[in-house]
């Protein structure tokens, strides 16, 4: 590999300085720059917070924070990661940048919705933040009516305009991805050719455009009935409090699926790459992906199995939940098997990735607890279902996010990062997410409730296990920041293809030029289709 | 019920052990024996596998069905309570629970229950949703304002043991806690004997039943303006419009907050509302009064 590597002269990255050139950009890469910048301001606010919640679960005792300033510290801490962090991150900043690259195309299908949608995150994003300077939110970020609408004093209106808002950036993502998916695609790219990251995405754009109108509606509902006395869900009012869990959920649940499946198209990618190999089952993969999205939809009364639904519901939705483990596990067995004859490289995009496929294993199984109805009434609203998500949110969702960001990092900035580094604060992230998460499934099979701020002192061995994780878990997520900060401006520059990967995004110069491609490519190979040699990564 | 519930955990503490160890032994071994040793080498080209996709697609089907079945006949046998149990009602309001024995003893955050009765607790909320959750037993429900939840229990050891609430409820939510004293069945009639008299809560749901003239109307003759109400919860119930329905205390309390709701065949919608002037503990003994009336109704050849 050749030692003089220079910058290609022209690049996204040069192409216009000064704030407007970013303020007003409608190029792709330049708006998930955006993103990553704003992404990150609102999961390092939603982990201040997460901070503050293990700090004063240290003690048995509510004695760091008032109870008010502990339920307000949860809320916001869920509100932050699931609407402004979460739900965006990967199709917001890996999404919008790759997308087009990988179809061989110029940009999104319409490049000023793209900007549009992130000026109306933004704006919804700073709604919220109003609502939690101002005075805060204690209804938890479920919202559950008829606490929100009629017991709660804190600002919800605000928050649930923020999020309301919040929406329609979602929406208006999904559908730019959908469209460009379908009609810019570049001459050869078949639906069948497409890497797995865009397959996952074409299913997570079908729930953003889908479900998240569902989620406005219950919001506008829940501001018109603290607003106007509408009996909509205050049984004092006539309404039914149960509807509201049920119009929540139907938008929340498939949300979930929001933040993993993205999470699963880049591991497939990063599987892929680090074995240079095809991904086992392509099809399947891609396939399990629309399975889990459709499935995602039908199985939102899980969610209500001690709310006092009909027995006959709760096994409804307990059969559909159990079918939509499936075609994860099916995923999970298809990323191991890549590996079985692969070139395997222990880089940290890949350690990230078996880190996920470890820890989403463990989140799925849990989820086969919270499935079985009989054995939910014990472990629901427990610490039990907290360490659940969290296997599945932080431990899938963030270690893919993070494991992308690696992987790609060379493309969107044109340098690399130190390795050592990386691969120590990957190790610290992997070993700190257990310790922080792994006691919680105990804690709830216990009995500790969620969402407490004092709690009996039997309960505290574990607590102290889960802080200090939490705290290393802090400081790994602290490390990234910095060294690829630093990287910006240091970093080693690489070539086109610093992995020796196939596909589009590694065809064009790091950083791409603004167009993506000196001319549109024509695709004639299937995807992951590597040579017998290729030139490899010499670090 | 907790060895039950238990059985079921521990058989999915092993699924998940065994599984999570199968995936990251592999991809160890795989990470370990395939790793790249020359820069420019590259995997197999191995595109999938039919047979694979359907063994690991059949295998979790089938277990995930076990463990289904499995959790329904749990959740089947925790949501039928036995024929015979001792009744006791709970009132969730921010931020405490309050219990009412039958003998009128009232009790907050603390319940007292017999060694080995089958106890069955109907439920509801003043405010906000709450959650009775007493984890030795293995068994939690939300308690939901307008409605009636119900939770039963047989408690097999003696002691005290933890409840709380489990529902996210507000400012003291982490403090609508309590706990469970389970007695030995003599110590629990010396406690009942000291705490109220039998059939207390019926009698102050009648005297309530009496103020509020409800006796007016419902009355045991045919010729009454409202239906009799004696033996009427556990009836079938022709409703206005054809419908029928069993009627359970749900039904009795939706029947006093809100009557022209469903309206018993042969009756005229004139009942008045009460929805927010009896207290929920008030409908409870309203309740607890209306199930006490006897069977033997003069009207009920009439049905």
């Amino acid at each position: 590999m050749p030692s003089n590597l220079l910058l290609p002269p022209r690049h996204y990255l040069n192409d216009g300085y000064g704030v407007w050139s970013w303020l007003l950009t409608r190029d792709h890469k330049r708006i998930a720059l955006l993103y990553l910048a704003a992404v990150t301001f609102f999961f390092f606010i939603g982990g201040a917070f997460a901070v503050m919640i293990r700090l004063e679960l240290a003690t048995p005792a509510g004695d760091m924070v008032s109870d008010d300033t502990y339920n307000k510290l949860f809320t916001m801490h869920g509100v932050m990661m699931v609407f402004f962090f979460l739900i965006p991150v990967i199709p917001s900043v890996l999404g919008n940048f790759l997308i087009p690259i990988m179809i061989g195309a110029k940009d999104l299908a319409f490049p000023k919705l793209n900007l549009a949608s992130w000026y109306i995150y933004m704006i919804g994003a700073t709604f919220t933040t109003y609502a939690i300077v101002t005075g805060g939110l204690d209804t938890g970020w479920t919202f559950y009516t008829p606490f929100s609408t009629a017991s709660s004093t804190t600002n919800v209106i605000p928050a649930a305009l923020g999020i309301f808002v919040t929406g329609f950036s979602s929406i208006l993502t999904g559908l730019n991805f959908i469209v460009t998916i379908h009609k810019m695609r570049a001459p050869g790219m078949t639906w069948f050719r497409l890497p797995l990251f865009v397959w996952s995405h074409y299913a997570t754009s079908l729930i953003m455009v889908l479900g998240t109108p569902v989620l406005a509606i219950t919001l506008l509902l829940v501001a018109a009935e603290r607003l106007f006395k509408f009996g909509i869900f205050d049984p004092e009012l006539g309404g039914d409090p149960i509807l509201f869990q049920h119009l929540f959920w139907f938008y929340s649940h498939p949300a979930v699926y929001i933040m993993i499946l993205p999470g699963m198209g880049v591991v497939s990618e990063l599987v892929a790459a680090f074995c240079r190999k095809p991904v086992f089952g392509y099809s399947v993969v891609a396939f399990s992906s629309l399975g889990i999205a459709i499935l995602g939809f039908l199985v939102w009364g899980h969610h209500m199995f001690v709310a006092g639904q009909s027995v006959y519901a709760a096994l409804i939705f307990s059969l559909l939940s159990f079918l939509v483990a499936i075609p994860s596990a099916i995923k999970v067995f298809n990323w191991t098997a890549t590996m079985y004859k692969g070139a395997v490289s222990w880089e940290t995009p890949m350690l990230y990735a078996i880190g996920f496929i470890g820890l989403f294993t463990i989140g799925g199984l849990t989820g086969l607890f919270l499935a079985a109805v009989g054995l939910n009434v014990h472990v629901t609203d427990t610490y039990f279902i907290i360490a659940h998500f969290h296997y599945i949110m932080v431990g899938g969702t963030i270690m893919a996010y993070l494991g992308g960001l690696h992987y790609w990092w060379p493309k969107i900035s044109g340098r690399t990062y130190n390795e050592l580094l990386a691969k120590v604060s990957a190790a610290i992230i992997f070993f700190g997410f257990n310790l922080t998460f792994f006691p919680q499934f105990i804690l709830g099979y216990l009995g500790m409730p969620r969402r407490y701020h004092a709690y009996p002192p039997e309960f505290q061995v574990l607590n102290v296990l889960s802080s200090a994780g939490a705290s290393l878990l802090g400081v790994g997520y602290l490390l990234p920041m910095a060294y690829l900060a630093w990287s910006l401006r240091y970093g080693k520059l690489v070539g086109s293809n610093p992995w020796g990967a196939v596909g589009l995004e590694w065809t064009t110069t790091s950083p791409p030029p603004t167009e993506n491609f000196a001319e549109t490519p024509v695709v004639t190979w299937e995807a992951y289709d590597y040579p017998t040699r290729v030139e490899g990564h010499v670090a | 019920m907790a060895p039950r519930v238990d059985a079921l955990y521990f058989f999915l503490v092993a699924v998940t052990t065994f599984f999570s160890l199968l995936i990251a032994g592999l991809i160890v071994f795989y990470a370990i024996r395939y790793r790249r040793r020359e820069p420019d080498a590259v995997g197999a080209r191995i595109e999938g596998g039919l047979l694979l996709e359907i063994t690991w697609t059949i295998i979790p089907f089938l277990i995930t069905m076990v463990i289904f079945v499995w959790g329904a006949s749990i959740f089947f046998a925790m949501s039928r309570p036995p024929d015979e149990t001792l009744n006791i009602y709970a009132v969730g309001k921010q931020w405490m629970w309050k219990f009412q024995h039958l003998n009128g003893a009232r009790e907050i955050n603390e319940l007292h229950v017999p060694l080995g009765r089958n106890v069955k607790i109907l439920m509801t909320s003043e405010d906000v949703i709450h959650d009775l959750f007493v984890p030795a037993f293995r068994v939690k429900a939300d308690v939901v304002p307008g409605r009636y939840t119900q939770i039963w229990f047989q408690p097999t050891k003696p002691g005290t043991y933890h409840l709380f609430c489990a529902e996210y409820c507000g400012t003291q939510h982490s403090r609508m806690t309590g706990r469970v004293v389970v007695m030995e069945p003599s110590d629990y009639q010396t406690w009942l004997a000291t705490s109220g008299t039998p059939g207390a809560l019926a009698a102050a749901g009648e005297t309530l039943f009496n103020d509020l003239s409800c006796n007016t109307c419902h009355r045991r003759e045919s010729q009454s303006r409202g239906p009799s109400l004696h033996g009427l919860v556990g009836r079938t119930v022709n409703l206005e419009g054809g419908d029928t329905l069993v009627a359970d205390e749900a039904y009795v309390r939706e029947s006093i907050v809100n009557p022209s709701g469903r309206i018993t065949a042969g009756f005229q919608p004139v009942m008045p509302a009460y929805q927010g002037l009896v207290s929920e503990e008030g409908l409870l003994a309203l309740v607890e009064y209306v199930k006490s009336l006897g069977d033997a109704s003069p009207t009920s050849h009439a049905q």
